[in-house]
């Protein structure tokens, strides 16, 4: 479905189940009364440190912090289909953050999407899974925050056409699709299974943007995991419709998340880059128990996997470069020398054999990677790859993608690629349109 | 033989065209200014311009610019005539060793081309993919600016040869 | 400790074992003093010949000779000017040639911050000596006293208006004289063109293209090596079939001895393709063992070492009422020049020409001469700009990687130059360290005495014979490494700066010096002053957090050095220092100052930083130096330096640190030794230089590492509250200090 229709479908169905909603009593929540801002030393500093895991686990600061600007004051556009909302201050400040507001307020707002005066929360704010955030949790998220330094900082207005500006409108979307209590649990599993899907579910909130959304924004919940889209980038599916070449295990994830890279996977790059940054420091053991439960919901490793990818890799080029003589001489004078390099991951290039990029039906990451590259983390070992947009033009990269869809793939042709390149440059082009401009908030996000 | 054009002449060049931009300007064509760094496309020593916009000549191969205008440093100006980039560098004295330098000045100049008036943050953010192991920095940065200014007053002669 | 044993500093070096030997700072400020007494100035002492610095044709032409190598520096210009001012002649009337053994003196090598002492000395007294024959020459011919005349514009001029001009006056011998002990120098207020910003020479070429480095050298028939070097140290080949390499297009032969691999193509890439093909045909045996990186300061101090007590004040076992200890590491760091090294050789009718961008021609020469088993005098070695190097990077290893390919294939010039993981994985690294210190204080919250130990390899493994040179390494009649030496005090390699300027009434300083080399080390800018000002001037300040006072009064208060109070007083009131003051949230404030190797130049430095209390990381604001380097030649020069100094100091103390595991160094490139990129540059650096007109050069260009350092380490404690010691000071270690 193209955005412009799916905006349109949505309107329609929001206008519907409006009416539902207006009628709908627990569309009104009161107002909690202000406190004044607690001192940071009435928090207990074990229960901050613990709310400093679960914070780096929510990934809260990728939304709530504007590249460059101040931790937690908000104020990152995010795109929707419905319009762009801002991300809010959740800094102690009393003014413009949550500095005002009493523990129940923030478990309500975690718990239910209701804001400290009552008003219903976006669902941008993804309390969807929040519900399922223990309230011991939610008080050591609570600390942590109270705990952080207070900054004033009004984010911008909401960019929303009415109706959808009516925040009582939310109400009909929560009764629709807030369901607390829905973490599967299974004691036959094990404590770190059950474990990895509390966290999951709940605080990780990896469906945001994993699962594919429906037409009013929410999670399908018969496609969980199918694969999902953000911020230009596509959301590999992590069920059994995986198109990871090598299949994940447990084992594979656990390396993935904890140190970014994985042998058989490649490198976290895009959206997922800062996810694995952020739980570089969180325990082990909820990394590992994030690892379990998810390599089982992406099934059994297949064992003919493995050996399908190296075929892969062994196999000759000749029938792809016969096809495609200048998509093989770009990919041999440009990409081959690191792809095919002896030097290990995460600093030589991933065997695009192994690559979900390539093998995925949507060809968007791929493009972003290779227009954009993968830039240095400021002072840290990291992985560099240089980005190409500059030097590759529209039709050289379509003979690039169909050489490496063909060879590294072995799948049939993505379709509709002249467009695709067309957008992935675009979007790399807006991106340093953005940086020129005289402003210092920047979208997350660039390719 | 695959033809380039570099610094607004023609070349006919006798290279594989697997072979990078970089040794194409400096083995072939005798230009010094493009430098090997990494090889790898770290460090933005071999930076150039092709069709307008930085690009990292050691990670470019020939194929990918045939038939594109290439220009490098020594197609900007001389000694005698420097262009406005050129002038600044000079007159900030904004090189220690010198060796990251040229490709810094490539990219700026790709930069001032498409925003004449960027803002330090702007500068900054443009000449991250590139290594100063010198410390030079903050005349770099100076410099920059100065050729924001020359080049307003310089008025458009300034690019007479990266179109 | 067992009461010292006085041995003369020779029997130390010479011999092995745990000595230990009393070398006190009384006795290096005697030396230095007894050096300056009959010894004729700067590098005038070893190459005494005025004709050897400054030559004047009969048509007119004037060249100032130098010895030393330009690096970036600037210094190349610094001695136009002074050979210019001194001569009396426009600075665009002379040219200067640096380091050549067919051409210049033998300076040793361009290191230490030498430049302008050894060198610009020799120029400044060999110009003004110069001068003065013309005048002397003038005076005979116009039959006039010589105080009469003057001289102006490369001319002597008489009262009466004749002229005659330098051309004219000289003749063929007039500059082949001894020089003299003292010299008729210009009054400091009469300067023209020392003291000015004259723009650099060498930065027109570099901003517009021309041929700069060495990197850009185009000989005739010149053709393109590239070696391939052992995946790790000490690893043999065992088998490399070269066969198909030397029918790959372009290849005209492979330069193989012992385990030394090169190929050698028409052009440059092919070079590449080839020795990528010749890599993966090469099978090693590995052997190396090295250390756990994770745990430097217990593999060091394990080692056995060489104890010298170099430093003895008062009764180190006095005690105040309050007392500290702390320790502080350093970790192996990389010189991480840009551009990997590069020479080209050309071997003619028995003679072998290198060109190369080494820090000192005549050490390398002797090293290549003995390596190639040919007579020095058939070896010239001529220095050409390469990428900055910042002490002993792969310059030489490069120029003899060039003369070993070059002799197997003579007459044709030869251009080698490294690839990146060869520059990161192979080049002699700054050597890790660890420093101990305790101290105590009096009830007035003065030192009451003061202990420090500083473990640590040698800083310099240059040239010095062929045993140094990678190619001599790994050809099959190797050259063993030369065992390491302890550079001596005062100047020091590992105790450079381990002795402390403050005015301690009890002192004791000891240097464990470790001959065991796990890594390839060598000299790294600054030396071993960066480590132990950084863990001097952190101290200080703990000390002075201790005593509850300002850190700037803390240290005058410790100070008696007129000068050193000079740049610690001006830095601090030109950064706006005011004692006790709070910084905005998150942002630190911190000072330090050295006056470096306590005979140089005195450097001091306040940082204003920010941390980033969630994710740990730190930037340098602003930095405000002041610095005192003696008479200033070029100011300009100067501030350049001092930027740099903060700059790359910033980007060490932050970030940096070699990494490897049990076999092989594994940061082999900027992804694995991430340096500084422009989102860490500061807002502001500014410099304030004193100058000292009449005073001797102390030279720059080292002096600022140390108190960068410090000074950044101080402001992070002061943002933050925590004091970290263990280098680098990495995002991940603030945020565990602040997390914890």
């Amino acid at each position: 479905m193209t955005g412009r229709r799916r905006i349109i479908t949505g309107i329609v169905a929001i206008v519907l189940v409006a009416g539902a909603a207006a009628a709908f009593a627990v569309a009104w929540r009161p107002r909690i009364a202000a406190i004044a801002p607690p001192r940071p030393d009435t928090f207990d500093p074990d229960i901050v440190k613990r709310g400093r895991d679960l914070a780096a686990i929510g990934n809260c600061n990728t939304c709530h912090t504007v590249q460059g600007g101040a931790n937690y004051a908000g104020g990152l556009p995010v795109p929707t289909p419905f319009g762009t909302i801002f991300s809010s201050n959740i800094t102690p400040d009393a003014e413009t953050g949550i500095g005002g507001w009493p523990e129940e307020a923030f478990v309500r707002a975690m718990r239910s999407g209701v804001g400290r005066d009552g008003r219903h929360l976006y669902p941008t704010f993804p309390y969807d899974h929040f519900t399922n955030v223990s309230e011991a949790d939610d008080r050591a998220l609570y600390a942590f925050l109270m705990t952080r330094q207070p900054v004033h900082a009004l984010p911008p207005a909401n960019q929303l056409a009415f109706p959808l500006n009516y925040r009582p409108l939310i109400a009909g979307w929560k009764l629709l699709y807030l369901r607390a209590g829905d973490v599967p649990s299974d004691a036959a599993k094990g404590a770190e299974w059950n474990r990895g899907a509390y966290l999951v579910e709940g605080l990780a909130h990896c469906g945001a943007c994993h699962t594919p959304r429906n037409a009013l924004g929410a999670e399908r919940v018969n496609a969980q995991f199918a694969g999902g889209d953000v911020d230009n980038w596509h959301a590999y599916a992590l069920n059994d419709s995986s198109y990871a070449p090598v299949r994940w295990t447990a084992d594979a994830l656990y390396a993935y998340l904890r140190h970014g890279w994985h042998s058989d996977h490649g490198t976290a790059r895009g959206p997922m880059a800062e996810v694995v940054g952020n739980l570089a420091s969180v325990p082990d053991t909820d990394v590992r128990a994030i690892a379990v439960y998810m390599a089982d919901i992406s099934g059994a490793p297949a064992p003919d996997r493995k050996p399908l990818a190296d075929a892969v890799t062994q196999s000759t080029s000749a029938d792809a470069a016969q096809a495609n003589a200048a998509g093989a001489a770009i990919y041999a004078a440009t990409c081959a020398s690191c792809h095919e390099g002896n030097r290990a991951l995460p600093y030589g290039g991933v065997n695009l054999a192994l690559s979900t990029a390539i093998a995925s039906p949507d060809p968007r990451n791929m493009l972003n990677i290779v227009l954009s590259g993968i830039g240095a983390v400021a002072g840290e070992r990291s992985p560099i790859m240089p980005g190409f947009a500059a030097s590759i033009d529209d039709a050289q990269t379509v003979a690039l993608a169909n050489y490496l869809r063909a060879r590294f793939g072995k799948r049939p042709a993505w379709s509709d690629l002249d467009k695709a390149v067309r957008d992935a440059r675009a979007v790399q082009a807006a991106s340093l349109v953005a940086r020129d401009a005289p402003t210092d908030s920047r979208q997350r996000g660039k390719p | 033989m695959t033809m380039v054009k570099v610094n607004g002449r023609d070349h006919q060049v006798d290279a594989d065209p697997d072979t990078p931009l970089l040794y194409v300007l400096r083995d072939d064509l005798a230009l010094n200014a493009a430098k090997f760094g990494c090889g790898l496309g770290q460090c933005g020593a071999c930076t150039v311009i092709v069709d307008g916009k930085a690009v990292l000549s050691c990670v470019t191969p020939l194929l990918l610019v045939e038939g594109k205008q290439v220009t490098t440093l020594e197609g900007l100006g001389t000694v005698a005539a420097p262009a406005p980039i050129q002038r600044a560098f000079m007159e900030e004295q904004a090189a220690q060793c010198g060796y990251c330098i040229a490709g810094m000045m490539m990219r700026a100049q790709a930069l001032l081309m498409r925003n004449p008036k960027p803002s330090d943050a702007q500068i900054r953010a443009e000449l991250e993919p590139h290594l100063c192991r010198c410390g030079t920095h903050m005349r770099i940065l100076r410099a920059v600016h100065r050729a924001a200014r020359l080049m307003d007053t310089v008025d458009a002669a300034s690019d007479r040869s990266i179109r | 400790m067992t009461a010292p044993v006085v041995l003369d500093r020779r029997s130390v070096l010479a011999g092995g074992g745990a000595l230990i030997v009393s070398f006190s700072l009384r006795h290096a400020v005697a030396q230095e003093k007894a050096a300056q007494g009959p010894k004729l100035p700067g590098s005038l002492a070893t190459s005494p010949n005025l004709d050897s610095w400054i030559r004047i044709d009969a048509d007119g032409q004037i060249t100032a000779f130098t010895g030393k190598a330009e690096l970036g520096q600037g210094f190349k210009t610094a001695f136009q000017q002074i050979a210019a001012e001194q001569l009396d002649i426009p600075f665009d009337a002379l040219k200067v040639i640096t380091a050549d053994t067919k051409l210049t003196a033998n300076e040793g090598y361009t290191s230490g911050s030498h430049s302008m002492q050894d060198s610009g000395t020799a120029i400044l007294h060999a110009a003004a000596q110069a001068r003065a024959l013309l005048v002397a020459e003038a005076a005979k011919r116009f039959d006039l006293p010589p105080d009469g005349l003057r001289t102006e514009n490369a001319a002597v001029i008489a009262p009466d208006g004749r002229r005659l001009s330098y051309g004219e006056l000289v003749a063929a011998n007039m500059l082949h004289v001894q020089a003299q002990p003292t010299s008729g120098l210009k009054d400091p207020a009469s300067f023209k063109v020392m003291g000015q910003p004259v723009p650099r020479v060498d930065i027109p070429a570099k901003v517009t293209g021309g041929a700069a480095y060495v990197q850009d050298m185009r000989l005739p028939g010149m053709v393109h090596a590239r070696v391939v070097r052992p995946p790790s140290y000490g690893a043999q080949l065992i088998e490399c079939d070269t066969a198909a390499i030397e029918k790959m297009p372009g290849v005209i032969g492979i330069v193989r001895d012992g385990n030394f691999v090169a190929v050698v193509a028409e052009k440059e890439f092919l070079a590449v393709k080839a020795m990528h093909a010749l890599a993966a045909a090469a099978k090693w045996r590995e052997s190396a063992k090295l250390p756990n990186q994770h745990d430097l300061a217990g593999m060091l101090t394990a080692l056995p070492s060489q104890d010298f007590a170099i430093f003895e004040r008062g009764n180190p076992a006095v005690s105040g009422a309050t007392s500290l200890e702390a320790t502080y590491t350093r970790p192996y760091q990389s010189h991480g020049s840009i551009g990997p090294s590069c020479a080209v050789a050309h071997f003619v009718d028995g003679a072998m020409t290198v060109w190369t961008h080494t820090q000192g021609v005549y050490p390398d020469r002797q090293a290549i001469a003995e390596m190639l088993g040919m007579p020095q005098s058939s070896v010239r070695l001529i220095h050409v700009e390469g990428s900055g190097c910042y002490g002993h990077n792969g310059a030489d290893d490069a120029a003899a990687d060039a003369a070993l390919i070059a002799r197997a294939l003579p007459g044709r010039p030869i251009r080698v130059q490294w690839m990146r993981e060869q520059e990161h994985g192979w080049e002699p690294y700054g050597p890790a360290m660890v420093t101990k210190l305790s101290a105590s204080l009096d009830g007035n919250g003065k030192i009451a005495d003061w202990n420090f130990a500083v473990w640590s390899n040698t800083h310099s493994m240059r040239p010095g014979g062929a045993g140094s040179l990678l190619a001599a390494q790994h050809m099959a009649r190797s050259f063993a490494v030369p065992a390491p030496r302890p550079l001596p005090l005062p100047e020091g390699g590992g105790d450079r700066n381990a002795i402390p300027i403050y005015n301690f009434p009890n002192a004791h300083v000891t240097h464990h010096f470790i001959p065991a080399m796990p890594l390839r080390i060598s000299a790294m800018r600054a030396l071993g002053a960066y480590h132990n000002v950084f863990s001097i001037e952190s101290f200080m300040d703990e000390l002075a957090d201790l005593a509850e006072a300002d850190p700037v009064e803390f240290r005058l208060k410790h100070l008696d050095d007129q000068r050193g109070r000079a740049v610690v007083e001006k830095a601090a009131q030109e950064f706006g220092w005011k004692p006790g003051e709070r910084a905005p949230q998150n942002r630190g404030y911190g000072f330090a100052f050295a006056r470096y190797k306590n005979l140089a130049a005195y450097c001091a430095i306040a940082s204003e930083v920010e941390v980033d209390r969630e994710t740990g990381r730190a930037r340098l604001v602003r930095a405000v130096a002041a610095v005192d380097a003696g008479q200033v030649v070029n100011p300009d020069g100067i501030t350049n330096q001092i930027e740099g100094a903060i700059v790359q100091s910033t980007s060490w103390t932050l970030y940096e640190s070699v990494t490897f595991d049990e076999v092989g160094i594994t940061s082999i490139d900027w992804q694995t030794y991430p340096i500084l990129r422009f989102d860490a540059v500061p807002d502001s650096i500014s410099v304030h230089i004193i100058n000292r007109p009449g005073q001797p050069f102390l030279g720059s260009g080292e002096t600022g590492q140390g108190p960068a350092a410090a000074s950044l380490a101080n402001a992070i404690a002061h943002a933050t509250s925590k004091r970290l010691r263990n280098l680098p000071l990495s995002r991940k270690r603030i945020k565990d200090a602040i997390d914890a």
